[in-house]
């Protein structure tokens, strides 16, 4: 009875869930690329005549529909993986992705392991 | 005058070092049991004369001796007093001098306070903090020297940055330091250990008000550099993920964790060894953080300039102590047989050990990768928040949850657990995550995990904190730590859902419209300051919902000295929201660029972490009265 | 033994990556993209200075060798190389293609006036839109390319003396 009532309120919560727009985010595209002549700010942040004229050309690529990872892979292959913050899953960038994950996973079979071979004393 | 003062007392220092390190030798080949009275002189002579060491140099910066090198570059006559003093430490080798005072001041109060501990574990750490102390003293006085003279002596300085003229920031070296550098001294500590073979109890006892106080002290630094980029650095965010937040961050997963497990070691004498790798670790990352900041290796907001000695001598600093460590941890080391349930308090810390490890984990590659990617591959690549929030954020949703059981959880071996409550915590937050969504707006599927759990991890300690009012039994600094942790997690979570961002470019007289805001571009006036020349706007928001408006005066600044230019935002910060907004000129038009944000629960965002801290005070408070 | 080999690798790792930082210290933490080169540009579509009419790819095949110089008349370091850009005029295999960037179309005709012209062909990009296709990010920039239009060398800043010679060897 219980299990019921908790799955009756997740679904309602979850019903209600408004997904965040499938429409494409100017806003999120811009703070993921950097300002290549500032120190360490955005092109969102940065009120260079870099960013101003990055902000136009993104906005006119999201205009003729192109999507989010196109107007990155535009940009990463004038500029350079540089220019994005979000290091693109790559062959090389897969371990920077993977290894936090993996340190997770071996952290709990670490902690598991521990613990089987005490309880089984 | 005051450079020669300065450069004595760092050459008698020195001295003193080595004979603290003399004595200290001596008094581990005799028998006596207690410590030689001449080490207490010496360490205190120490203490004092690098204290004027210091005291010198802000009296140079306060009045304006530019015969000396670093008030030249970082001062000016025209800064106002406060800032003059605190440029002391504003700058490469005026931050190392207090580097060498905190390394110095808690090796003596180490000292001190340890009396009922045994001479030999004593006098290791002071030898071991002395070795370091040296190491940083040799870096100042022939690398980095705050003393050095330049000649003709300079009629006016090059002047404070002026994004550097902040009461937040101002302070927040000092926090920062007494938290990560003061983390040397358990690092000593876990050496001296080591080497002596100390008992894990007495060992945690040693160090626990050490761990504490430097934990506490980091919370805070943390905090005031965000507080600082909030209001200074104009995008309306309080943390990047910029090498130098992380570098700050990393010492502070390890003392959280250490934190815990020295819970476990003093009550059960268990993770012995483990609490001796956090140990070392903590002021590792300490130095590996400053080595990342000031070699100029990684491209940053804020580092310091460049100069590739510094990288160099900091880095040989840093592999002798990594290496020194984990050979005489391999020496030291032995497997023992633990009597370790799983279902156990002692568990859950593991468990939060666990989960720091990870984030430290992650905020270290995602740190230090781009430097791998460059040697390795000549390939530049940037990682940047959209890594760090991908990466980390689901885990939290995970973190909390625990975070919520374990304090309920019963030492050695459980009881049991009541499940019922459990139950109903979970009910209870997934409808009040569903009022929000239904009330307000909704958002994405892991904004809901991250604030349902938040929740739960927020009515779990209300409910302990009622319980701990009724009767004494619970641990209220834990409570307050925990709480606060889950508000802020709560606020965060909306803060960056309810958050709004407008960019767009206004004339003087026009207006904006969206949503249900109006922001009106009504004046616009040039004025004159001390050292400054400031255009400043006046911008009226409009809400239309809740029938109210607000003045926001935006400002560029032209500063003489350096000559830069800055944004500073105006920030209008309310119970329940700050108003945030930014003017920037566009060349060659007469446009400007502006930038509004409403974001929401900021002021509770600060106030959270300072009650985080405040869990550390309390507890600090709570083992003083205990002890007398 | 096996407690051995954890411990030689935990050693070696970090006599590892402590020499990738010794490394690291002596490269540049200042982005560039000197090294994007070897890559085709694919869309050129530039409006022409002066005349009704875009300059596209076909225009630029037609040369051996093309310098692609983006600058404006409110561009101090543009005034220090026009000197060596007007030099590289007497290059037979190379034409200059100059991209006028957000700039007035009065004071570049100015500039030009005073400074001499070393185009053989003017364009403008009067919202700086065209030379993010490029990969322009500041200027002064310059771009070589080829007959098949693929970058051979890019120029961050003013071309300098040793540009102009390396430009000389390349083109000859």
């Amino acid at each position: 009875m219980r299990t019921k009532v908790i799955i009756f309120f997740i679904l309602i919560n979850f019903n209600v869930v408004n997904a965040t727009t499938f429409s494409i985010d100017s806003n999120k595209i811009l703070k993921n690329l950097r300002c290549l002549v500032c120190q360490g700010q955005s092109v969102a942040d940065s009120n260079s005549d870099f960013a101003q004229t990055i902000k136009i050309v993104v906005k006119d690529q999201i205009n003729e529909g192109k999507s989010e990872k196109e107007i990155y892979d535009f940009l990463i292959e004038k500029y350079g993986e540089w220019i994005v913050y979000k290091p693109p899953f790559n062959k090389v960038n897969f371990v920077l992705w993977l290894f936090p994950y993996i340190a997770l996973v071996s952290g709990g079979v670490i902690i598991f392991l521990f613990f089987k071979k005490r309880d089984n004393h | 005058m005051l450079s020669n003062i300065g450069n004595t007392l760092l050459f008698l220092n020195i001295l003193l070092g080595i004979s603290i390190i003399y004595f200290s030798f001596q008094n581990l080949k005799n028998n006596k049991v207690i410590i030689s009275k001449n080490i207490y002189h010496i360490c205190l002579f120490q203490s004092t004369f690098i204290i004027i060491c210091f005291f010198t140099l802000v009296t140079a910066f306060i009045v304006s001796d530019f015969s000396i090198i670093t008030v030249y570059q970082n001062s000016h006559s025209l800064k106002p007093f406060l800032y003059k003093v605190t440029g002391t430490w504003g700058n490469h080798e005026g931050s190392l001098l207090l580097w060498v005072i905190i390394l110095t001041i808690f090796s003596f109060l180490f000292l001190l306070y340890n009396k009922h501990h045994a001479k030999n574990y004593r006098i290791y750490s002071l030898i071991v903090q002395n070795v370091l102390i040296l190491g940083f003293l040799f870096f100042l006085l022939f690398n980095s020297n705050p003393f050095s003279i330049i000649l003709p002596i300079p009629k006016e300085g090059l002047g404070l940055n002026p994004i550097l003229q902040d009461p937040a920031l101002a302070i927040h070296p000092p926090l920062l330091y007494i938290g990560f550098v003061g983390s040397s001294i358990y690092f000593s500590a876990a050496i001296a250990s080591l080497l002596t073979n100390y008992s894990g109890k007495l060992f945690a006892k040693s160090i626990k008000t050490w761990v504490l106080v430097s934990w506490t002290f980091q919370t805070l630094g943390i905090l005031a550099g965000s507080i600082w980029a909030y209001y200074e650095l104009g995008w309306g965010g309080f943390w990047f993920w910029d090498p130098v937040e992380n570098a700050s961050l990393l010492p502070w997963f390890a003392m959280s964790a250490l934190l815990h497990s020295l819970i476990v070691l003093e009550k059960r004498n268990l993770l012995y060894f483990w609490v001796i790798i956090l140990c070392l670790l903590t002021f590792i990352l300490s130095v590996t953080g400053t080595f990342l900041v000031r070699s100029g290796i990684l491209n940053s907001v804020h580092t310091f300039a460049n100069d590739p000695s510094r990288g160099i001598y900091i880095l040989i600093f840093l592999s002798l102590m990594i290496f020194v460590s984990v050979l005489l941890f391999f020496n030291k080391f032995k497997n023992s047989s633990y009597n370790l349930s799983s279902n156990s308090k002692e568990t859950f810390i593991l468990i939060n050990n666990w989960f720091m490890i990870f984030y430290l984990i992650t905020v270290l590659i995602g740190t230090v990768y781009p430097i791998f990617t460059e040697v390795l591959t000549d390939h530049k690549v940037s990682v940047g928040p959209p890594f760090y929030n991908t990466v980390i954020i689901p885990i939290i949703v995970l973190f909390l949850l625990f975070m919520s059981v374990g304090p309920q959880t019963g030492w050695i071996k459980n009881k049991s657990y009541n499940l019922n409550l459990l139950f109903r915590i979970l009910i209870g937050s997934i409808f009040i995550n569903f009022c929000i969504v239904y009330l307000f707006k909704g958002y994405s599927l892991l904004s809901n995990f991250i604030i349902i759990s938040a929740i739960f991890l927020v009515i779990s300690s209300l409910i302990d904190l009622y319980k701990s009012y009724k009767n004494l039994k619970i641990d209220s600094p834990r409570v307050v730590s925990h709480l606060a942790f889950g508000f802020l997690i709560l606020f965060i979570g909306i803060n960056y859902n309810f958050s709004l961002e407008k960019d767009f470019n206004l004339k003087l007289g026009e207006k904006k419209n969206f949503e249900n805001y109006s922001v009106e571009f009504q004046d616009l006036k040039l004025q004159d300051f001390k050292n400054y020349k400031a255009v400043i706007g006046e911008f009226k928001i409009n809400n239309f919902k809740e029938n109210s408006n607000h003045s926001l005066y935006p400002e560029i600044r032209i500063y003489e000295n350096p000559s830069t230019i800055t944004y500073e935002a105006s920030i209008r910060s309310g119970i329940l929201k700050d108003y945030y907004i930014t003017m920037s000129n566009i060349d060659r038009s007469d446009y400007y660029n502006i930038k509004f944000q409403k974001k929401p629960f900021m002021m509770w965002i600060w106030i959270s972490v300072i009650f985080i801290s405040l869990g550390g005070f309390l507890r600090l408070y709570k083992n003083a009265k205990k002890n007398y | 033994m096996q407690k051995k080999i954890i411990k030689s690798s935990i050693i070696l790792l970090i006599i590892f990556i402590i020499g990738v930082f010794f490394v690291g210290l002596n490269k540049s933490s200042i982005y560039d993209t000197k090294n994007l080169v070897g890559k085709k540009i694919s869309k050129i579509q530039l409006e022409h200075f002066a005349e009704n009419r875009i300059i596209t790819e076909n225009d630029l095949k037609k040369n051996d060798f093309t310098l692609i110089n983006f600058w404006a008349s409110w561009c101090g370091p543009c005034r220090e190389e026009h000197p060596i850009l007007i030099k590289l005029n007497d290059e037979k295999n190379l034409k200059l293609l100059g991209v006028n960037f957000k700039d007035k179309k009065s004071n570049a005709l100015a500039f030009l006036k005073d400074l001499g012209d070393p185009y053989d062909d003017l364009a403008r990009d009067e919202l700086g839109k065209h030379s993010i296709n490029f990969g322009i990010y500041g200027i002064p920039e310059s771009i070589l390319i080829n007959k098949n239009l693929v970058i051979i060398k890019k120029f961050i800043g003013p071309i300098s003396k040793n540009d102009y010679d390396d430009i000389k060897n390349i083109v000859r």
